[in-house]
C-alpha cells in the first residue's frame, strides 16, 4: 500500500497546516496565549525531533540533549550580553559551539554502549549544567537576562510574535526536512542499519563510530538552533535548561510521539506540552496526573501517539 | 589537621549513605535489568515517613523503624502494581515510566506535607559531640550514620555472598533465564529485591535528613550520584558499588572542601571562589567520563561471561 494517504502522512500534513495556520486563529480570537505556547512547543518540537534522529534511528539513546539547548542559548546569550547584537554572528557560534561540543562528548561517549552510554551522556550534561552555573559573570546560577533578541538586519523582527513564531516553524519544518534527508540517505540507511545489527555492518567494512559520531554532531547541531531560539523567546537563558529532568522531558515528548517517526516527537512535543500547560490551569498538582499517564502511555501505548494511530486504523 | 580528619569522616559518611542508595538501584539494576529512576523519590519518601513519623511517636527511633517499614510497604505495592509490568521492555520504557514517577511522587509529597521543606530534629543523646582522638571531637549522629551503614554493608555482603537467597541474587544477576528455568520463582525474588532496595534508600533517605533539611526533589540531586556509582563500580556489583561510593563521596566532600584553597593558590581569589564550587560538582561527572572512556563496562563489571 504505497498510497500517499496513509495516516502517517495525513496526520503529519494536518500538523503542519495547523502550525502555519494558528496565526491566523490567534489574530482572529484575539487569543495571543495560544501563540506564546506553541512558540515554545515548536522550538520543542524541534529540539525533540533533533533527538529523534539520534534515538529513534541511530539507536544511541542520549540523557544529556539538553545540553545543547543550553549551549545554543548561552552562545547567544552570552554574545548578547558581550555587544555583539547581530543574529548573523549569534546563531553561527551557536550552531558550531553545539556541533562542536556533539563531537567532543559523541567522540568519547560513543565509546560506551546501552545504558552505559544513557549514563554518560548525562554526565557530560550534568558538567554542561555546572559549567554554567559556575559562569558567575554570566548570571551564574540565576541565569542571564537576555536585553535584545538576535538582530538580522532588519531582515525579520524577533520581537514581533507572529514573525517570530513563523520562523521557528521555518526551523522546525527545515530542521525535519534535514532529518528526513539525513534519514533516507545511503549515510542515513548506515546508522539505522547500525542500530539492527552493528556486527554485521562493521563486517561489511562500515566504520560504525565514525558513521554514529556524524550522525550525532547532527542531531546536536539542529538542537543547538533550537537552543538560540528558546533563548530569544524566553529572553532569558539559565543553567535549568540544561538540568537532567529537561533531557528527560525531551526523551518523553519523543517516545509519547512515536520513536522513530517523522513526526511523532512532533506531536509528542504538542501533546506533551499542552497537556502539562492545560493540566496546571485545572489543578496545581498537574504532575500528579501527568505522571501516571506516562506510565499508563509505556504500559499500554507501545509505540507512541503515532503508533497508536496506526494501530487504530488496521484494527 | 583537625578539618582533614573530618573532612575525611564526613567523605565517608556520605560515600556511606551513597552506598545504602546504589546498592539497592545497582541490585534492581543488575538483576531485573531495570532502570529505575524512581529510586530517588523513595530516598525522599524515607525522609518524609521518618520526620512524619518521629514527630508523630514523639520517639526517634521507634519512628524511624515504622518509616523504614513504610518505605519497604511502598517499594513492595510500586512494584506490585507497576513496575513488574515492565521488567523485559526496553530500557527506554523504564526511563520515561518512572520518570513519571518522579513526577507523580514529587507533586503527591507536596500534596500532602506541603511545599516547604520539614525538619527532622535529632535526641539530645544523638547531638553531642565524641571525641575520636584526643583534641578531635566529631558529631555523634554521623558516627552513628557510618556505624549503621558499615554494619547494613556487612549485612548486605553477609545475606548476598552467604545465604541461599544471596546465591539466588547473584545468580540473577548474571544469568536472569538460567535461574528462572531451573525452577525458581523469580517473580518473588523480583519483589523482595525490590524492596530491599526501597528499603535501603528509605534508610539512606532517613539518616540523611536530619542533616540536611526534608524537601521535594531531593532525591534527584542524589539519585544521578548512585547512578554514577553504579556506572563507575559495574552494573549489579555490590563490591563496585561500595567501592565507587566511598571514592565519590571522599571526592565529592574533600573536593569541596579544600579545592577553593588549592585553586587560590594558582587563580585570583575571585576568580578561585566563583570556579571552585562549579569544579568541585563537576569533578565526580568528570571521573566517571574518564572511567567509561578508559573502562566502557565500569571497574568491576558484575557478570564476566
Amino acid at each position: 500500500m504505497k498510497t500517499p494517504f496513509n495516516v502517517r502522512n495525513v496526520v503529519a500534513a494536518m500538523v503542519v497546516a495547523g502550525l502555519l495556520l494558528l496565526p491566523l486563529y490567534t489574530s482572529l480570537s484575539g487569543n495571543v496565549f495560544a501563540l506564546t505556547l506553541f512558540t515554545r512547543i515548536v522550538i520543542f518540537a524541534l529540539a525533540a525531533s533533533s533527538l529523534n534522529l539520534i534515538m529513534g534511528y541511530g539507536g544511541m539513546m542520549s540523557f544529556g540533549h539538553a545540553a545543547y539547548l543550553g549551549i545554543g542559548g548561552y552562545a547567544v546569550g552570552i554574545l548578547a550580553a558581550e555587544g555583539i547584537g547581530s543574529g548573523f554572528i549569534q546563531w553561527p557560534v551557536a550552531l558550531a559551539t553545539s556541533a562542536l561540543f556533539a563531537l567532543v562528548i559523541g567522540a568519547l561517549s560513543l565509546r560506551t554502549r546501552g545504558v552505559y552510554f544513557i549514563m554518560i551522556t548525562l554526565a557530560f550534561a550534568q558538567m554542561a549544567y555546572y559549567v554554567a552555573s559556575g559562569l558567575a559573570r554570566y548570571g551564574g546560577d540565576d541565569g542571564l537576562t537576555i536585553y535584545k533578541r538576535s538582530d538580522f538586519a532588519g531582515l525579520i523582527n524577533l520581537s514581533n510574535r507572529v514573525q517570530f513564531y513563523y520562523l521557528c516553524v521555518f526551523c522546525l519544518l527545515g530542521g525535519l526536512y534535514l532529518i528526513w534527508r539525513v534519514v533516507n540517505s545511503r549515510f542515513g540507511m548506515v546508522v539505522q542499519g547500525l542500530r539492527s545489527n552493528e556486527a554485521r555492518m562493521q563486517a561489511i567494512g562500515f566504520p560504525a563510530t565514525r558513521y554514529r559520531l556524524v550522525c550525532f554532531v547532527i542531531a546536536g547541531t539542529v538542537c543547538g538552533l533550537a537552543g538560540a531560539l528558546l533563548a530569544n523567546n524566553t529572553d532569558f537563558i539559565s543553567p535549568a535548561v540544561m538540568y537532567w529532568t529537561r533531557s528527560g522531558d525531551l526523551m518523553v515528548m519523543v517516545i509519547l510521539g512515536g520513536m522513530g517517526t517523522m513526526f511523532g516527537p512532533v506531536i509528542g512535543a504538542i501533546v506533551y506540552l499542552v497537556l502539562e500547560e492545560f493540566l496546571s490551569q485545572v489543578t496545581e498538582y498537574w504532575a500528579l496526573i501527568m505522571g501516571p499517564l506516562l506510565l499508563l502511555i509505556v504500559l499500554f501505548g507501545r509505540g507512541g501517539i503515532v503508533g497508536l494511530l496506526e494501530r487504530g486504523r488496521h484494527g | 589537621m583537625l578539618l582533614v580528619v573530618e573532612q575525611f569522616l564526613n567523605g565517608l559518611q556520605f560515600g556511606l549513605l551513597l552506598f545504602l542508595l546504589a546498592a539497592g538501584l545497582t541490585l534492581v539494576f543488575g538483576i531485573m535489568d531495570f532502570v529505575n529512576l524512581a529510586h530517588g523519590s523513595l530516598y525522599m519518601m524515607g525522609a518524609y515517613f521518618a520526620a512524619t513519623f518521629v514527630a508523630w511517636t514523639g520517639n526517634f527511633l521507634l519512628g524511624i523503624v515504622l518509616a523504614l517499614g513504610a518505605t519497604l510497604l511502598l517499594g513492595i505495592v510500586l512494584e506490585f502494581v507497576a513496575l513488574r509490568h515492565l521488567y523485559g521492555r526496553d530500557h527506554l520504557d523504564h526511563v520515561l515510566a518512572t520518570f513519571g514517577l518522579i513526577l507523580f511522587f514529587n507533586d503527591a509529597v507536596r500534596l500532602i506535607w506541603g511545599p516547604a521543606g520539614l525538619a527532622l530534629s535529632l535526641p539530645a543523646w544523638l547531638t553531642v559531640p565524641v571525641a575520636i582522638l584526643p583534641g578531635i571531637y566529631y558529631p555523634a549522629y554521623r558516627l552513628a550514620i557510618i556505624a549503621v551503614a558499615l554494619a547494613v554493608a556487612l549485612m548486605l555482603y553477609l545475606v548476598v555472598m552467604r545465604t541461599r537467597i544471596g546465591m539466588l541474587i547473584r545468580a540473577g544477576a548474571s544469568n536472569r533465564e538460567m535461574i528462572g528455568a531451573l525452577g525458581i520463582n523469580i517473580q518473588l525474588l523480583y519483589t523482595l529485591v525490590f524492596g530491599l532496595g526501597a528499603a535501603l534508600a528509605g534508610l539512606a533517605g532517613l539518616m540523611q535528613a536530619p542533616i540536611l533539611t526534608v524537601q521535594i526533589g531531593m532525591g534527584e540531586n542524589i539519585l544521578i550520584l548512585a547512578f554514577v556509582i553504579i556506572v563507575i563500580g559495574g552494573i549489579g556489583s555490590i563490591r563496585g558499588a561500595f567501592l565507587a561510593a566511598i571514592f565519590v563521596g571522599m571526592i565529592d566532600t574533600l573536593g569541596r572542601a579544600f579545592l577553593p584553597d588549592l585553586l587560590r593558590k594558582v587563580l585570583s581569589s575571585a576568580a578561585a571562589s566563583t570556579a571552585a564550587p562549579a569544579l568541585s560538582s563537576m569533578l565526580i561527572y568528570l571521573v566517571m567520563a574518564i572511567v567509561l572512556v578508559v573502562r566502557p563496562e565500569g571497574l568491576f563489571p558484575a557478570n564476566k561471561r
